[in-house]
């Protein structure tokens, strides 16, 4: 199993949880790409079943169910998460953001390295993928080999050398916007 | 569409031949535009193109795009002899054509399957006629609008232009094009040397929608009153289904339906479901999962019971030392008495795993049937069968049976069975409502049709001068012709040995003989099917023999090659392999590796190749061996697949195909015990992550203006081989079984 790295505390301000307005005191308030939902539905859900089959967000993929691919790698305040083990009663007070609203009015650099790259074959795991590697620019600005080496998403078409020349593309790119 | 209806379109499809046949038909047959995006004022030049009026071209991709890149190369042949501006073509896929002919069931599109790497090689022929076609169409239109003979004028770029420099936009043109009446014979079409498109490295079409998360694969597929379903099949090869209690299952909230499906019988052929089970319908897949953790099902176990890796393996190797039960592949000369006569003899036994697919998306599809009409969307590899699948089941014609096609997360020849479709519609068939049927990864390891499992044993004679005089190839296997009748009137040994793969015809006295190996596991074709099954062997063995006779590996193979020249192959990529082609891979790769240079510090190098259907690739690694930990210090991959369409994609391919052979070769086996498969989750098939996989592939590309061949296989078969030589170099341990890990540390 991989190692997930530790937690970084959150710096911006929690979203207040929206009071249970009309909706009963059993719905959920979920805040998913910038954007608030109520869930009233089974709390124990994965998140994975509920951003693909209530919200219809099929950007994030199913590949084991188990914790193990990273296919459906999400962002939970920043961090990368496994949406198929992620119940979204324990979303409460989170941001999630999916690959949907990985882009703000530009794509991600990281998106934008991807195209550039030319990384995708099949690309199902690809959205995990940039995800995954979200989550480590965000730790480690200028990772080395070694630290991309740690990711854990599985890619069956055998991507991962141009997964690593686009992380390193997406990481001098954010350097240089930040000069 | 009123506008439409009296427009006619020209009709472009592929013969079997390979042949074009141009015709006419009315627009009304094609009321709808078969692109899922294309604006209805866009207007039609033959089936794969529309010109939209601002000069946009949209332009329709035939084949199942798996992640092999071909919704990208095949548009750029279009775009190519259309002489369109790449950077205003949108690609969008079509739906899968069938059309009533009078010979029968005919392809509207061509052939749009993925499989036997061909799409390359038959677009080849068809599309760039279609793009070409157009083109003339538009020409003509601008002439009669200039009163110039259409001679004088030259397109670039989406315009057509006038000696003088005037120019006309393709979108102001298309409508006088479309009312046009097409040229009778085919036009003739563009010289390499004016190409534009063709041979420029090109990033796939969809990269925009993947990295943004819009792409829509065929599990993304929702009808709004569509049941979620997910089946729990009989883990027992060929068990049934005997007793169920779904009273717990029926109990969870969501859950709707719960219905039993019967498998095939166990001789008759799968052409249909793949194993009896018992699915769960439900509102949303959530619910149906927790619906089928709480059955209660008790199984048959069927015929099978007995199966065990170890039981076939000791079978397969009783079959060889008996020479029992054989069939003949292919004899040349005496092999028997060039053995017994020869001054060196050698030999050595490989045994080859059975391997799931493991797509990354796993099976699903989702279908809905009513009274005289039926629709799938999917992610396919073959379209065609899952029409005629869907057509059996129902009686549904198969002119009214929709199928949307989505791009599919990897294939690798999985997808060229049906039964998950056959699945879909027997279900929503018992169900009486539409649904999703979707595949767990466990579902998918359990069930899958399996690349078979065998034992190759060489022997190989060499006379004083060390010049192989005498090879067989005697191989015992579960063969791969197995309930399919699809391959009924084909030998017992296809897809497991070919009678002319390499060495054949460049050893004077050579036998290839088969021996079946029964087995209960379900077979199928797996990414470059047979290839990957004997190279390891014949490549393996090449080196042994080098190693044994202190030949130099290359070398050695080289002059097996001989001078260059073509020499007959029966097989798919024929009818000739050519030897010079392959002897140019082989070389390219050695110079790159630095085969030459001394390794120190224990590092190896290892070296193989092979031909697949048309093309030629070399591989070679330099690995060493640090404890019990491999390490690839580098790879390097040499291909020659004829003339490059994309060389972005051909270099993808090309990674791709590498690293699948390193994952497949270092850790991947399905293993049978008790007549189950024991693996489950990616846990127990742990395909390479990214610290395991080389850092960079290294891919050479030969020049080559020969007909081009596809790419989605031949990165694969000298992998595995080149790897294992390696090891072999670095360690002088010899491999001969894999996946090579496990073996290795019991070797080491
Ligand atoms: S689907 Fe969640 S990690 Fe594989
Ligand atoms: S691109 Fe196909 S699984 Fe990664």
């Amino acid at each position: 199993m991989p190692e997930t790295p530790p937690p970084v505390r959150r710096s911006k301000a929690i979203p207040v949880p929206p009071v249970a307005q009309s909706a009963s005191e059993k719905t959920l308030p979920l805040r998913i790409n910038g954007k608030t939902y109520y869930h009233e539905g089974d709390p124990d859900m994965p998140l994975l079943w509920y951003l693909r089959d209530v919200l219809r967000l099929t950007g994030t993929k199913y590949g084991c169910g188990i914790g193990y691919c990273g296919a459906c790698t999400v962002l939970i305040d920043g961090k990368a998460q496994r949406a198929c083990l992620t119940p979204v009663k324990a979303l409460v007070d989170q941001d999630v953001t999916t690959i949907e609203g990985l882009a703000g009015a530009e794509l991600h650099p990281l998106q934008q390295a991807w195209i550039e790259e030319d990384v995708a074959q099949c690309g199902y795991c690809q959205a995990g993928q940039i995800l995954a590697a979200a989550d480590l620019l965000r730790r480690n600005p200028r990772p080395s080999d070694e630290d991309i080496d740690k990711l854990p998403n599985l890619c069956r078409c055998g991507t991962y050398p141009r997964i690593r020349k686009a992380i390193q593309r997406a990481a001098q790119a954010l350097a240089e916007t930040k000069k | 569409m009123s506008g439409l209806t009296r427009r006619r379109f020209l009709v472009v499809s592929a013969a079997a031949s390979g042949a074009l046949l141009v015709g006419w038909r009315s627009a009304s047959a094609q009321q709808r535009l078969p692109y899922l995006g294309a604006r209805e004022e866009a207007q039609g030049l033959g089936p794969f193109i529309r010109i939209d009026k601002d000069g946009t071209v949209i332009i329709g991709a035939r084949a199942t795009e798996i992640g092999q890149g071909v919704k990208t190369s095949l548009p750029m042949l279009i775009a190519e002899e259309l002489d369109a501006d790449w950077n205003r073509v949108r690609v969008e896929q079509l739906p899968y054509g069938y059309i009533d002919t009078e010979q029968g069931p005919g392809d509207k599109y061509g052939d749009q399957g993925a499989g036997g790497s061909d799409n390359i090689p038959s677009a080849w022929k068809d599309l760039r006629q279609a793009g070409a076609t157009a083109r003339a169409l538009l020409v003509q239109a601008a002439a009669e609008q200039w009163d110039l003979p259409p001679e004088q004028l030259r397109t670039e770029a989406g315009y057509v232009i006038a000696p003088d420099g005037r120019r006309l936009g393709y979108g102001e043109l298309v409508g006088a094009a479309a009312a046009l009446d097409p040229p009778k014979d085919p036009v003739p079409l563009k010289k390499p040397q004016q190409f534009r498109i063709v041979g420029r490295p090109t990033r796939t079409v969809d990269a925009r929608e993947i990295v943004t998360g819009r792409t829509q694969y065929g599990i993304d597929a929702y009808l709004a009153d569509a049941l979620v379903a997910v089946m729990l099949r009989c883990p027992h090869l060929d068990g049934t289904v005997d007793k169920v209690d779904d009273s717990e299952t029926r109990r969870v909230p969501g859950v709707r339906d719960v219905v039993v499906i019967a498998g095939p019988a166990p001789d008759a052929p799968i052409d249909g479901v793949l194993a009896s089970g018992v699915a769960v319908l439900a509102d949303d897949t959530w619910a149906a999962l927790q619906g089928r953790d709480k059955l209660k099902v008790e199984w048959k176990p069927g015929p099978w019971s007995a199966e065990s890796n170890a039981a076939l393996a000791a079978r397969a190797n009783e079959l060889l030392d008996q020479d029992q039960g054989a069939i003949a592949v292919r004899r040349d000369g005496d092999f028997a008495k060039a053995f017994r006569q020869a001054a060196i003899r050698l030999e050595a036994r490989y045994e080859m795993p059975f391997l799931a697919h493991a797509t990354m998306e796993p099976p699903a599809a989702l279908v809905s049937i009513e009274q005289d009409k039926a629709l799938l969307i999917g992610s396919l590899q073959s379209p065609g069968g899952a029409s005629r699948v869907i057509n059996a089941l129902t009686g549904i014609p198969r002119k009214d049976i929709e199928i949307r096609l989505t791009r599919a997360g990897g294939g690798f020849g999985r997808r060229l069975k049906n039964d998950y479709v056959a699945e879909a519609v027997r279900i929503a068939q018992a169900a009486g409502k539409p649904i999703k049927l979707l595949w767990t990864r466990e579902d998918d390891l359990q069930h899958d049709f399996y690349r078979p499992f065998g034992v190759h044993a060489l022997r190989a004679g060499l006379d004083r001068k060390k010049k192989l005089v005498a090879w067989s190839h005697r191989c015992a296997a579960t063969p791969r012709n197995y309930r399919d009748s699809g391959m009924k009137d084909r030998p017992l040994y296809a897809g497991c040995l070919e009678a002319d793969d390499f060495p054949a015809g460049l050893v004077a006295n050579l036998e290839k003989t088969f021996f079946p190996v029964a087995s209960g596991m379900p077979r199928g074709w797996w990414r470059a099917p047979l290839h990957t099954f004997h190279a390891f062997a014949v490549q393996s063995f090449l080196d042994e023999i080098a190693v044994a006779t202190k030949q130099d590996a290359v070398q050695l193979r080289l002059e097996l090659l001989g001078p260059p020249r073509r020499i007959p192959y029966s097989g798919h990529g024929g009818p000739t392999f050519d030897t010079g082609r392959l002897a140019g891979v082989l070389t390219l790769a050695a110079d790159k590796i630095g085969w030459q240079d001394k390794r120190r510090d224990g590092h190896g190098l290892g070296i193989a190749c092979h031909f697949t259907f048309g093309g030629y690739a070399a591989h070679a690694f330099e690995v060493s061996v640090e404890g019990s930990e491999l390490v690839i210090h580098r790879a390097v991959c040499a291909v020659d697949v004829g003339r490059v369409i994309n060389p972005l994609g051909l270099e993808a391919q090309m990674i791709g195909g590498t690293i699948d052979g390193v994952s497949t070769a270092l850790n991947l086996a399905i293993t049978v015990k008790d007549g189950r498969v024991t693996q489950r989750n990616f846990p127990d098939y742990p395909l390479l992550r990214m610290a395991q996989a080389p850092r960079n592939v290294e891919v050479y590309i030969v020049d080559s203006t020969a007909e081009p061949s596809g790419a989605g296989e031949i990165g694969i078969p000298s992998a595995a081989p080149a790897l294992a030589n390696a090891v072999y170099a670095a360690t002088t341990v010899r491999v001969r079984k894999l996946p090579l890990l496990p073996e290795l540390k019991r070797l080491l």
